[in-house]
């Protein structure tokens, strides 16, 4: 079981010098999955006979052949579940796969099995599953962030070597940052969201997570590209990733947004990625005092604009199709009602009210309208920051992981846990969250880069360059042989 | 004149003619198994997003064009959200505040009925349209003929994704004529420049009216009645006229009248309640996040104007003023684009355009009625009528002998010449012939020559007869009359 915990780039060597066979691979990483999930609870599937049956029709040449992989369960894998985390898609198995897995598969990855997370991805901490939390692998006691918890995990625990979530308002990067793993949400458009089950279209993003920038990278490169099933997916090149890492980055300029480290940052999650910053001034990196003046309204923009489009995104889980539908209602209307009372989880029906408030007759200039144009502005801001910096450092999240049941009942704290990372998702820019050291209690820190449109190239080589100046080598506690 | 002045606005939702749905790949083809034509897109499966048809683009913008529209440059698709088992996403992907087109100003020709429905005078009418968008239809709710249909509904999502124009008028219809005519010529220019067939009984052309009324005079609009279930224009009429009538009833016996819904019962022949004001859906409309904005170059709709037929009303205009044809001909042979161009083939061909006009709209139209066929199926081409049409004007066959030909044409698909020299009809216009014929008729009738002589004119008509009868019908009337007169008085 020595391959758990290994990178692809180190993996995928030994597949093609024949060191290692795909299959050795795939079946350690299953059984890891197995094990670990009854501490853990990150995956809702695993899908052993699939992933072994498969691993042993690799093709060797493959860029990604016999790499194991998980999915998040809202990111549809044909021959799997998609249950998104709630009790509405009960045994829902789609018949078509998503264009990112379609991709992942051609390229000779293996998908081991579905990950937990937070119904229909509402969440910070993967308390909001229907199929109960995922246990973050540095205390089993936290959460592992939210809303693409199990895959965080998964990785941080050494089960697979890259996991896709989806990241809507940091659903990749916080999660990663409170596992200790690389996370990435790019561009808007950069990858297909067709067969990612929507939370709010406008901001979902199909993410990456891994243990090195390199691995996600090659991930990337992989899975990004126009899409002829996602009109929102850009045309616009794919370069080779994971050939532009290295490099010095002496001269590059990195935006410092002040005001964002000021009161609610946890003093601990200050000081590293402080730290992090003067890494980057050693490396001979410029860095610049940037404002980012409608910053501050991003989380009241965030939850109008993903609230209403959740309102109408989730309208098709009626009953009627597929998935659960409530007994005895004889009546339309009542079968309706049953159904989605009894399917969604608390949370998702916060939001779907939510949603369904700002849009409706009367309030739709006040909100919806408001918030587009705060968007607007909030745009704007960064595109006047990125004239004066390549890239934005900001903490991913601003405390460590919590403990499970800590913010459950104050949903506004727990929104707050978003405050660094929404802003992409609005902007529609990419965002990479990058580990930086533990806390004195050993729980895991993170610091993002954000960049503008299409720069992942330049989120990459900074994330690189810190890498090999602070490789973060710790291992969490649960951890897969 | 009543003291009610009556208001309507329509609302025309136009299947337009793709091969394939508004925003995935399936069929829209008509009468297949129930959910043959359906995948994730349209189905609404977890996942699936929209991507928009191009060809819905061009025949949008020709239907726009077709009405007057204008085409804006950037058009937002919007989500209408509503609960509703035919509607599989629990929303339906529409325009809303940025439609494809707007501000048409259209010039439809009408005339109110007698009381057996034939139109008194007709007069042009401006119609303001307000928009034309696009948007995608539903499945239907199939609630007949399934095993344990009394515990069971089913749904049917083939017609699922299937794209709709719907075009919206402002309420400038004062009669329920105006709306009648209106309609019909929406449904004649939409098949007219290929964008749909516009068939309401096929539901590929929907109505829905808004009707209030007010006291003559009156400014303010009256207490509107949204009429739905209008599945023929016959229907519409009856429809609105049912209500007007029902309205101002209410309003003289001192009621008030409700905004709501109502359901056109054609057997019952009234309107009914659907739903109330209070139960209207707030439809939340917002912008489709999984579309960019449609983008509409110039150019491009430059191209699909250039590529469009000239319009009916333009030809029908150029009919009347460069073939002289009277409005009602004009409009029957405009009323369908194949037969105008098969008309305006043959007026060519034959060099007479208004005897061109009186063959088709006579005698071709009945044999292709009765065939059940269009201008376009027709067996005589247009060319073959045209030279029927000189073959009579030249005096080489008379006209009754032209309506046997065109019969034995259309039957056979013969040739006009072929026709005739087969059953040897050449009409006989050779003077000397017919001055040999009419010389035996006289001598052979000698008696009834000299009652004429004696001042008993109306012989000459017998002589006439007993003429075209020697010659067993072949000698052209004109030359026999001309002829008998010089040979009798002589
Ligand atoms: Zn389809």
């Amino acid at each position: 079981m020595a391959d758990n915990g290994k990178t692809i780039s180190e993996l995928a060597s030994g597949i093609k010098s024949g060191e290692i066979t795909a299959r050795a691979v795939v079946e350690s990483s299953v059984a890891a999955a197995e094990k670990l999930n009854e501490t853990l609870n990150a995956f809702l599937e695993i899908d052993r006979d699939g992933a072994t049956k498969r691993a042993a029709t690799i093709d060797s040449t493959s860029p990604l052949a016999g790499i194991p992989i998980a999915i998040k369960d809202n990111i549809c894998v044909q021959g799997m579940q998609t249950s998104c985390g709630s009790r509405i898609l009960g045994d829902y198995h789609p018949p078509y796969n998503a264009t990112v897995i379609d991709r992942l598969l051609s390229a000779g990855a293996v998908v081991i099995g579905k990950t937990n997370c937070d119904e229909f991805a509402m969440g910070s901490s993967n308390e909001n599953s229907a199929f109960g939390a995922v246990k973050n692998p540095w205390d089993t006691s936290r959460v592992p962030g939210g809303s693409s918890g199990g895959s965080a995990a998964a990785v941080a625990a050494g089960i697979v070597p890259v996991a896709l979530g989806s990241d809507t308002g940091g659903s990749v990067r916080q999660p990663a940052s409170l596992c200790g793993v690389v996370g990435l949400k790019p561009t808007y458009g950069r990858n297909s969201r067709y067969g990612l089950v929507a939370f709010a279209s406008s901001l979902d993003q199909v993410g990456i997570f891994a243990r090195t920038t390199e691995d996600v990278a090659r991930v990337l490169e992989i899975i990004a590209g126009r899409d002829l099933h996602d009109a929102t997916t850009a045309d616009v090149p794919v370069p080779d990733y994971a050939s532009q890492l290295s490099g010095d980055i002496k001269g590059a300029r990195l935006g410092f947004p002040k005001a964002l480290f000021g009161e609610g940052l946890d003093a601990e999650v200050r000081a590293s990625v402080e730290a992090a910053v003067n890494v980057y001034r050693d490396l001979g990196a410029e860095i610049v005092e940037v404002e980012l003046p409608h910053a501050q309204y991003s989380i009241a923009v965030y939850y109008i604009i993903a609230t209403a489009e959740a309102s109408s995104n989730l309208a098709r889980f009626d009953g009627v199709r597929y998935g659960f539908r409530a007994e005895d209602a004889p009546e339309l209307r009542q079968m309706y009602r049953k159904t989605r009372e009894e399917g969604f989880g608390p949370e998702v029906k916060r939001r779907i009210m939510l949603g369904t408030y700002v849009l409706s007759a009367g309030y739709y200039d006040a909100y919806y309208r408001k918030a587009q144009q705060v968007r607007s502005l909030l745009k704007q801001d960064f595109q006047k920051a990125f004239e004066r910096c390549d890239a934005i450092i900001t903490p991913t999240s601003p405390t460590p992981a919590f403990l499970l049941g800590e913010k459950v009942d104050d949903p506004l704290a727990m929104y707050l846990n978003d405050v660094y990372t929404v802003t992409a998702n609005l902007a529609g820019i990419p965002g990479l969250s990058v580990p930086c050291g533990l806390s004195a209690g050993r729980l895991p820190i993170g610091f993002q880069l954000l960049g503008g449109y299409w720069s992942e190239p330049t989120l990459f080589k900074l994330a690189h360059a810190y890498e090999t100046a602070q490789p973060f080598t710790e291992r969490p506690p649960v951890h897969a042989d | 004149m009543t003291n009610w002045e009556t208001i309507i606005g329509l609302e025309i939702h136009a299947q337009l003619s793709t091969e394939s749905k508004i925003f995935c790949g399936c069929s829209t083809h008509f009468g297949d198994e129930p959910n043959a034509n359906t995948c994730p897109v349209c189905l609404g499966l977890p996942g699936a997003l929209p991507v928009l048809n191009r060809r819905v683009i061009e025949l949008g913008a020709r239907a726009a064009l077709a009405l007057g529209l204008q085409i804006n440059n950037r058009s937002i698709f919007a989500r209408k959200n509503y609960f509703y088992p035919d509607l599989p996403k629990g929303y339906q992907i529409s325009q809303f505040d940025q439609p494809f087109s707007a501000n048409g100003e259209l010039e439809i020709m009408t005339a109110e009925r007698d009381d057996a429905g034939h139109p008194l005078e007709w007069r042009p009418k401006k119609i303001t349209i307000t928009r034309l968008h696009l948007e995608e239809d539903a499945g239907k709710n199939v609630h007949e003929g399934l095993p344990d249909i009394d515990r069971y509904s089913y749904i049917d999502l083939n017609r699922a994704g299937t794209p709709l124009a719907e075009i919206v008028t402002e309420p400038d219809f004062r009669t329920s004529w105006e709306a009648y005519d209106y309609v019909n010529h929406v449904r004649r220019a939409l098949q007219w420049v290929g964008a749909s067939e516009a068939d309401m009984e096929k539901g590929n052309l929907r109505c829905e009216a808004n009707v209030s009324v007010r006291r003559r005079g009156a400014e303010k609009f009256g207490t509107k009645v949204e009429l739905k279930n209008l599945n023929s224009v016959r229907f519409m009429h009856r429809a609105i006229e049912f209500e007007v009538e029902r309205q101002i009833g209410v309003l003289e016996a001192g009621g008030h009248l409700q905004q709501e819904t109502r359901l056109w019962d054609e057997r019952a022949a009234e309107t009914r309640v659907m739903r109330s004001k209070e139960e209207a859906h707030d439809y939340r409309y917002f912008p489709e996040p999984d579309l960019p904005p449609l983008e509409v170059s110039d150019e491009f709709i430059a191209n699909v104007r250039d590529g469009m037929p000239e319009l009916p009303e333009a030809r029908r205009k150029r009919f009347m003023e460069v073939y002289g044809l009277s409005f009602p001909d004009a409009s029957q042979l405009t009323s369908e684009r194949s037969l105008a161009d098969y008309y305006e083939k043959t007026a060519a061909a034959s060099g007479d355009p208004r005897a061109a006009s009186n063959w088709i709209r006579t005698e071709l139209l009945r044999e292709l009625d009765a065939a059940g066929l269009t201008a376009q199926d027709s067996n005589v081409s247009p060319e073959a009528l045209g030279t029927l049409v000189q073959l009579i004007n030249d005096d080489k066959i008379s006209g009754k002998q032209g309506k046997e030909v065109l019969h034995e044409m259309f039957k056979s698909g013969k040739t006009a010449n072929a026709v005739v020299e087969e059953r040897g009809l050449v009409q006989l216009s050779d003077t000397g012939e017919i001055d040999r014929i009419i010389d035996e008729v006289i001598v052979s009738n000698p008696s009834q020559l000299e009652q004429y002589r004696a001042g008993k004119e109306a012989l000459f008509g017998f002589f006439v007869g007993q003429v075209i009868k020697a010659s067993k019908g072949k000698a052209n009337p004109k030359i026999v009359n001309e002829r008998l007169k010089a040979k009798l008085s002589s």
